[in-house]
């Protein structure tokens, strides 16, 4: 997968998740997803839709999610409280998700974004020949958060359509 | 969070009050949560842009926050059936799509501003008395700034 999709996805986890925490990110692991998706803990899925298409399934592990709904929400967040901890979760999907998609217009990528669901079944759709999957592994509050991109160019960037067009 | 100078309505000094439009229910409680801390009211919310319209409706707002990417309709189409017919209406769009296109279709259709999320409270209380202007006043308190 080119560097240029993956790149606006770890700058934003990184400032997304830095600011709602207020504690620093370190990326842990980076690595080409052969096998299907298995989900960690409480995860949101997002679906793209245009010149890329693909999704981005965001994973937190069930502790981390509770300790990120709790600093996120500004009061004590109860593990028990399953409805907030997933709204959390899809809440810090969709803003992470949403910067990177917005560094990606910007740079001439034409796509539609769509709401964050919640991702419930235990496996997800694994990277084929055309839809590379990238994992990312950030520790976040002591804990671990999942980025599973799986993307495909169904254009070329607008950018360089114009440039080839002339 | 901050302590903001309480931004009221100028015509009659009551609290400003809010439409706070979302579909995720966590981010409409962070929002209301920052819009009391600015001694902002919280009148209604709605969870995509069929609900925003009717509750417009029935509420006449002072501001509504709106996000963009919502089920049913979504913000800027709903924004836009509001100040079609409330020309008056103060939209501001809070969004974590923030390309330039979505920006300006947003204001294009009559939104205010636009605010990126993660929300940070300065910023959204700017543009609160940005938007505000005439209307609004912020009334100093002790201890009280942004």
């Amino acid at each position: 997968m080119r560097m240029e999709l993956i790149q606006p996805f770890i700058n934003s986890a990184d400032a997304v998740l830095a600011q709602g925490l207020e504690s620093p990110i370190s990326i842990e692991n980076l690595s080409m997803e052969e096998e299907a998706y298995r989900r960690k803990g409480i995860a949101a899925e997002v679906c793209l839709t245009g010149e890329i298409e693909g999704r981005i399934i965001f994973d937190v592990d069930r502790a981390t999610a509770v300790q990120i709904a709790s600093r996120l929400a500004g009061v004590e967040v109860s593990e028990t409280d399953d409805d907030l901890v997933r709204e959390a979760v899809c809440e810090l999907a969709n803003q992470i998700i949403g910067n990177a998609v917005t560094t990606l217009n910007d740079q001439g990528f034409h796509f539609h974004v769509r709401p964050p669901i919640m991702h419930t079944s235990e496996q997800g759709s694994k990277g084929s020949e055309d839809t590379e999957a990238m994992v990312m592994c950030f520790n976040a509050s002591g804990g671990n958060v999942f980025m599973n991109v799986a993307l495909r160019y169904h254009l070329q960037p607008t950018s360089e359509r114009s440039a080839v067009a002339g | 969070m901050d302590k903001f100078a309480p931004v009221k309505r100028s015509e009659d000094g009551q609290p400003v009050r809010y439409l706070i439009v979302d579909d995720s229910v966590f981010a409409r409680k962070n929002l209301a949560r920052m819009v009391e801390t600015f001694g902002g009211q919280v009148i209604g919310e709605a969870g995509d842009g069929i609900s925003a319209i009717s509750e417009y409706e029935r509420l006449i707002p002072d501001i509504v926050l709106m996000d963009i990417t919502m089920p049913q309709m979504e913000g800027i189409e709903a924004a836009e059936k509001i100040v079609r017919d409330h020309p008056s209406a103060r939209i501001v769009m809070v969004s974590s799509v923030g390309y330039q296109e979505n920006i300006v279709a947003a204001l294009q259709r009559g939104a205010r501003h636009f605010v990126q999320k993660p929300v940070k409270p300065e910023v959204l209380y700017e543009v609160i008395k940005y938007v505000m202007r005439d209307d609004g006043t912020t009334v100093r308190t002790a201890g009280a700034g942004a």
